[in-house]
């Protein structure tokens, strides 16, 4: 052994410590000290045009409590996140399941479903915009063409526009239609391969055993499905909950509020209005809930392996 | 037959396991039909066919109960729950896998899993069987014990079984027939005898028997004997004659039981290689290298077709 000496690289416990630096260095840096500032921001009465910090107490969260606009925002944080993630659970395994079979055309289909993730979200909200514009709506021209629109007695009503982004029930299906279409191919993805995570033999199994494709389904396909499917959905839920691009592209909140949320709220409270302290204090309202869903999430992760 | 014990044997590949799922209704034949209990059940769905099949990984549903596997074939009949409490004990009792009811899958054993599947398939009583190399998955020991008991049970409960295996010993020590199958094909439907002593053409004759058994081509006639009929000239005896042979050895093992020893035979443009199996009750010294007359009984030659590799009755000229 003469002349051999144990370099850094057999120094397993301080080579540890060096890798696990800049992990730890980035979550204190970039998380921590962010979140911290956020909660003293919360604390205080700090604004844009005076950033001295001086402690208020718990008055922020009085005052947003008392906001209706809060409470609004609130409900429709919740409204659009849940019912999204319960459309895009349900089409994500409609189109998982045919992508399981062989046809033709298939990598096609893989490839125009998986295309949304591809873009970036303003450019496709952007895109949605255009589609959903009060004047020139290709929806509400199809909807002229096949006649539901436009002419009186027509099912859609007699006026030559549906004004999506006008009314607030269109307002906040338009933000629901777009959050489905951006998270669909993740979620169809992850739904893919819990699909073909279960054995074939399972279900030919089942099959052999006398039941019928719907108890497949029912007793088979979503029990050993449900871990990884309860991923996807949380998954798109913490995308839906923190998402400002949608709201703020499609409708800035409007009209009048009815599709603001807590994220697009706090944007407009605390950078364009310069109220820092009531922004961060709305934001942090997110916090115990997507901590909650987090914890959620990692649970399931541990409990999705199949067999 | 009803109530018999049907083995498919076949290398891999040969359609076996594709003929087993025909029979069950996973896959759907391209021609003909599949008949059960004398009706015509092609193109029903597996559940209007009253079969239980036994799949190699046993396909246990993983986020059931044994109790809750056992019981799911009768669920989807309908069947009620006291009705269902009762069948699932006896299926049970019956392979002794009473205290592991309210375990996972995963908590169980290789053996009792495939227990688990066999009381799963039991349940409702079948009018067929069908088993897909149920034994596989289980270690050599397990296996064989495995075996015994499986053909105990089937002799009790007397339901028409269709077991696929490629492996011959399984194949010969289950069966009440065997199904010989090859690329597709059935090559030959016999008892364990017939298969093994009068093998209907060349690959039955070399796929069965470990070693296989011995062809020499002389001119359009294959002569073919199994290689425990091959001994030292000086043991074999037959009532119509024996056919002696200068066997030049070239290797011998010895496995405990028996000694293997293989060589050529006959002139060195013909030379074949043949092996011979000595029991081991013969302690007669075989070195290698050297010849010796060895002999087979006349009646233990078997003649095939060179060219259809048919078993014939007509010797070489």
């Amino acid at each position: 052994m003469s002349g051999a000496r144990a370099g850094i690289r057999d120094q397993s416990a301080l080579l540890a410590k060096l890798m696990i630096a800049p992990a730890i260095l980035y979550v204190t840096a970039m998380i921590g000290f962010p979140f911290i500032l956020a909660i003293l921001y919360s604390l205080s009465d700090i604004t844009t045009g005076d950033p001295t910090l001086r402690l208020v107490g718990l008055r922020n969260f009085r005052d947003i409590l008392a906001d209706s606009v809060f409470r609004l925002s609130l409900k429709n944080t919740f409204f659009f996140a849940i019912v999204s993630q319960v459309l895009v659970i349900l089409l994500s395994r409609i189109i998982a399941t045919a992508l399981m079979k062989e046809f033709r055309g298939k990598w096609l289909a893989r490839f125009l479903i998986m295309l949304p993730w591809t873009a970036p979200i303003a450019l496709g909200t952007i895109g949605w915009l255009w589609m959903l514009d009060s004047i020139f709506s290709p929806f509400d021209w199809v909807f002229r063409w096949l006649g539901l629109l436009g002419t009186p007695g027509a099912l859609l009503g007699p006026q030559t526009n549906l004004y999506w982004l006008g009314v607030p029930s269109l307002a906040m299906a338009s933000v629901i239609i777009v959050h489905i279409w951006r998270i669909l191919p993740l979620a169809t993805v992850i739904q893919l391969a819990g699909l073909s995570s279960i054995p074939k033999d399972l279900l030919e199994a089942a099959e052999v055993d006398g039941a019928t494709p719907w108890r497949r389904t029912l007793e088979i396909t979503i029990p050993l499905t449900l871990p990884i499917v309860s991923i996807a959905f949380l998954f798109g839920l913490v995308f839906t909950f923190t998402d400002v691009t949608v709201v703020y592209v499609l409708t800035r909140g409007g009209p009048v509020h009815s599709t603001q949320v807590l994220s697009t709220w706090t944007f407009f409270k605390g950078i364009e209005g310069g109220d820092l302290a009531q922004g961060a204090a709305i934001s942090l309202f997110l916090f115990p809930l997507l901590a909650g869903v987090a914890a959620l999430m990692l649970r399931m992760a541990r409990k999705s392996e199949v067999v | 037959m009803e109530g018999e014990f049907l083995v498919l044997l076949g290398p891999s590949g040969c359609g076996k396991t594709t003929l087993l799922r025909m029979i069950a209704g996973i896959e759907e034949p391209t021609s003909g039909d599949i008949l059960i209990d004398e009706r015509v059940v092609t193109g029903l769905p597996p559940r209007m066919r009253n079969i239980a099949m036994v799949f190699q990984s046993y396909a246990l549903y993983p986020h059931m109960t044994v109790y809750k596997n056992i019981a799911f074939p009768l669920r989807t009949r309908g069947v009620d729950k006291t009705a269902i409490r009762k069948k699932v004990e006896w299926a049970a009792g019956m392979f002794g896998i009473e205290r592991l009811l309210d375990r996972k899958p995963r908590e169980l054993s290789g053996g009792e899993r495939q227990r688990v599947a066999l009381a799963r398939a039991m349940v409702r009583e079948p009018s067929v069987f069908l088993l897909d190399e149920p034994l596989s998955n289980l270690d050599a020991i397990l296996r064989a014990s495995a075996r015994e008991e499986l053909r105990q049970f089937q002799k009790r409960v007397g339901v028409t079984t269709i077991y696929v295996t490629h492996d011959q010993v399984e194949a010969m020590g289950l069966g009440d027939r065997i199904v010989v199958m090859s690329k597709g094909k059935i090559r030959q439907v016999g008892t364990p005898m017939e298969i093994y002593h009068w093998p209907a053409d060349t690959f039955v004759a070399t796929f069965v028997g470990s070693p296989p058994m011995n062809l020499m081509g002389e001119d359009d006639i294959l002569t073919g004997f199994r290689p425990e009929t091959f001994l030292p000239a000086e043991l074999v005896t037959g009532a119509d004659g024996v056919v002696t042979y200068p066997f030049e050895v070239t290797w011998t093992e010895y496995l405990g039981a028996e000694r293997l020893v293989y060589g050529n035979v006959g002139e060195k443009s013909h030379a074949r290689h043949v092996v011979s199996r000595l029991p081991g009750s013969v302690s007669l010294s075989i070195e290698t290298g050297r010849t010796y007359p060895f002999a087979v009984s006349r009646n233990d030659l078997r003649f095939f077709d060179r060219k259809s590799g048919l078993r014939t009755d007509r010797g070489p000229a």
